[in-house]
């Protein structure tokens, strides 16, 4: 799959797609992509926003959207969610992301990162940490 | 003085002897404070704001003092107890021996990845996992499934790097020994491949939960030390005035009583064998 063959699909799925350039700087990735399949592990390097997604993986529902309440939202953030239970996830400083199940190993953006989550929890279910 | 030694030259009764005090610090507690102090570092320490156990500078400073907490609280169980390293430049297949029975145990099995062998496998119901990411309470690791090991070249590269570390002081740091060594940046991503490399607990935040943590941070931490001889004009960096870092003489989260300074030189605690 090219890039340029994925960006149209991710701008045709927008709800303002003539808006594109605009919604780009802001972060378009996070329109509704629920329903389309195509796989866009490693589609980063527009320098915009994470994109978001909703879908269905491994028999998992797993969400990622930025961060309006809670924990992430302080820092900026993008939440992401794994059947319903919160992933803990960060953003290094050069915009790879980790999580609290791979916190080693840096992913180009949160979809694959939560779906390398969902590899390694083999259907174990996410538990909230108590920070002090 | 202790001596902290390579596992692979460890005899059958001192591989006994750190494995029955790792026990009882499991029993009584004490091991998964230690657990849960790291995951809560690693889960606040940010590029972007203020950072203390990773990602700048004092990661080093920090994990040679959460080892030496560490190392005293099994030295309250057996005196004779020393943190071991792990060389993972030398013993670096899941066939090794620090992988035995009578030692750290073997990989997971295929199915959920449970280490079913050794002193810390969960059917001996003394190494149950309780502060965790998940639901689930045994050890798992998938060794080699994710990732390489660093080679010797890898670390000797880094190992050759003259400067301690960089602005911007983080993940993102070049030039930087501490940044290549902690492995966020650099071919061999020494540090944090390792981590990967082990799989299971090992890879998450809360990776002490496999004993093995402390062994692979032991070898970092010599490694520190190894690149002070080498460089015996380079300071720790940076030395003061740094917003969210830890500079020479600031004191480090948790303790509040301990700088950096006073972690440069490790011989009054322990040297290497």
């Amino acid at each position: 799959m090219s890039s340029n063959v994925s960006r149209r699909v991710v701008l045709r799925g927008t709800a303002a797609a003539a808006a594109g350039v605009a919604l780009l700087a802001t972060g378009a990735r996070a329109a509704d992509h629920t329903g389309h399949t195509m796989d866009h592990t490693g589609h980063d390097g527009h320098g915009t926003g994470p994109m978001a997604f909703d879908e269905v993986y491994k028999g998992r529902r797993i969400v990622g959207k930025p961060a309006t309440s809670g924990h992430e939202a302080h820092h900026g953030g993008f939440a992401v969610t794994i059947d319903g239970q919160e992933l803990h996830v960060m953003q290094n400083a050069d915009g790879t992301w980790i999580s609290v199940v791979n916190h080693y190993q840096v992913f180009d953006q949160p979809l694959a990162l939560t779906r390398a989550a969902v590899d390694a929890l083999r259907g174990a279910t996410l538990v909230p940490i108590a920070m002090n | 003085m202790a001596v902290r030694k390579n596992q692979a030259n460890l005899t059958a009764t001192e591989k006994r002897n750190f494995v029955n005090a790792l026990l009882e610090l499991k029993r009584t507690g004490v091991y998964d404070g230690f657990v849960r102090t790291h995951n809560e570092f690693i889960m606040s320490d940010r590029d972007d704001s203020d950072r203390v156990g990773h990602r700048s500078p004092s990661f080093l400073p920090w994990h040679r003092r959460f080892l030496i907490q560490f190392e005293q609280e099994l030295q309250k169980v057996d005196s004779s107890v020393t943190l071991p390293y792990w060389d993972w430049t030398a013993d670096r297949t899941a066939g090794a021996s620090i992988f035995g029975a009578d030692f750290m145990g073997g990989n997971g099995r295929s199915r959920d990845a449970q280490v079913t062998t050794g002193p810390f496998a969960y059917s001996t119901g003394k190494w149950n996992i309780n502060v965790s990411v998940d639901n689930r309470p045994f050890l798992q690791r998938e060794i080699g499934a994710s990732g390489t090991l660093p080679t010797r070249a890898q670390v000797d590269a880094v190992l050759a790097m003259p400067v301690y570390d960089t602005a911007p002081w983080n993940s993102a740091s070049e030039g930087s020994f501490r940044n290549y060594l902690e492995g966020w940046r650099g071919a061999g991503r020494v540090h944090n491949s390792v981590h990967v490399w082990m799989g299971g607990q090992m890879a998450t935040g809360v990776s002490p939960n496999d004993p093995v943590f402390w062994l692979h941070h032991a070898h970092i931490d010599k490694l520190w030390s190894d690149w002070q001889r080498m460089h015996p004009s380079s300071a720790y960096l940076p030395a003061a005035g740094t917003a969210d870092v830890v500079d020479l003489n600031d004191t480090m989260r948790p303790w509040n009583n301990v700088t950096p300074a006073q972690m440069l030189n490790h011989s009054t605690y322990y040297t290497y064998a």
